[in-house]
């Protein structure tokens, strides 16, 4: 683990860890992951509707990194950066959950991403639904999946905004982090 | 024409479609990475369906949830429905939702205004 990404991590992790990983993230990691936070959460006291608004927003957030991440090719050779590397954490804190995850973009698509979560995140509830529907029926269908329809989902069910950082890594890429929160 | 039954898995919805009685039927969760795989069998077994419908075709949909590529996908399945009403044909889509989980009653209401199918939001209660 090169000491880059073993800063991210510890910038990304807070409170109390349910599950926080690092490495290639693929189909079946996914649902084991899913099945783990399930079986850590079948006798708490969370509520189902928060315990399935959960576990929504983390395959979201999880298939968003399986779906886009950009591996750079650079002069760092080793496991991490080779794989479709990706991190996530989820904390339980005193108020919530906290989803917080990350994965290299290549730097041309920066400026897109920040402009696509400063806009849901200017939005209010009702304009986020409009803005879901409208991308919902309009968008073409991309192999990839949502068409861009993950981030906005996300900021409708948690109800709060997406909180994101981009940390500098080389010339041609990023590390972009997202977190977000899901109040009890 | 075929009947279609598809078991559920962790991340698929069990389907199943019958041409005779018109009842069409997904349950569970919808969360594979390739969704339009999934669904197309289903989108194809509509396209065919719709040569020879039964008097009534009846829709139970009773997601636990699902993710955004899935939600895509379902719209299109919706999307051959409202080809179907507006060929006169009697169609109803039965949208559950468990009685906390107003986001998946959001999720049904958000479907109800774009596609022109009538929609009944059913509550299960434990």
């Amino acid at each position: 683990m090169s000491l880059f990404l073993e800063q991210c991590f510890n910038k990304m992790n807070q409170g109390e860890v349910l599950v926080a990983y690092k490495g290639n993230i693929d189909a079946d990691l996914i649902a084991n992951t899913l099945k783990m936070v399930e079986l850590k959460l079948d006798n708490s006291d969370v509520q189902n509707n928060i315990k399935k608004k959960l576990y929504n927003v983390l395959v979201e957030g999880l298939q968003n990194l399986y779906h886009h991440v950009d591996t750079p090719l650079d002069e760092v050779q080793d496991d991490e950066t080779k794989s479709n590397f990706g991190i996530f954490i989820l904390n339980r804190l005193d108020n919530g959950f906290r989803i917080s995850t990350g994965n290299f973009v290549h730097k041309d698509k920066v400026s897109i991403i920040k402009k696509k979560i400063d806009k849901i995140n200017s939005l209010s509830a009702e304009e986020l639904k409009e803005f879901y529907k409208f991308v919902l029926n309009n968008q073409m269908f991309s192999e990839k999946g949502g068409g861009g329809l993950g981030l906005i989902d996300m900021a409708r069910k948690t109800g709060n905004k997406l909180e994101y950082n981009f940390f500098d890594y080389n010339k041609t890429h990023f590390f972009f982090n997202l977190t977000l929160f899901i109040n009890f | 024409m075929e009947l279609i039954s598809i078991d559920g898995t962790p991340k698929t919805p069990s389907v199943s479609m019958n041409p005779q009685t018109g009842l069409i039927e997904i349950k569970g969760r919808s969360i594979p990475e390739n969704s339009i795989e999934f669904y197309k069998p289903v989108v194809d077994w509509l396209e065919e369906y719709s040569k020879g419908t039964a008097p009534k075709t009846v829709v139970n949909i009773q997601l636990e949830y699902f993710n955004t590529s899935s939600s895509k996908c379902i719209l299109d399945v919706f999307k051959k429905l409202e080809m179907l009403s507006k060929d006169q044909n009697d169609v109803l889509i039965n949208w559950y939702y468990e009685e906390d989980d107003e986001d998946m009653l959001e999720a049904g209401e958000d479907y109800e205004s774009i596609i022109k199918v009538p929609f009944k939001m059913i509550q299960i209660v434990d």
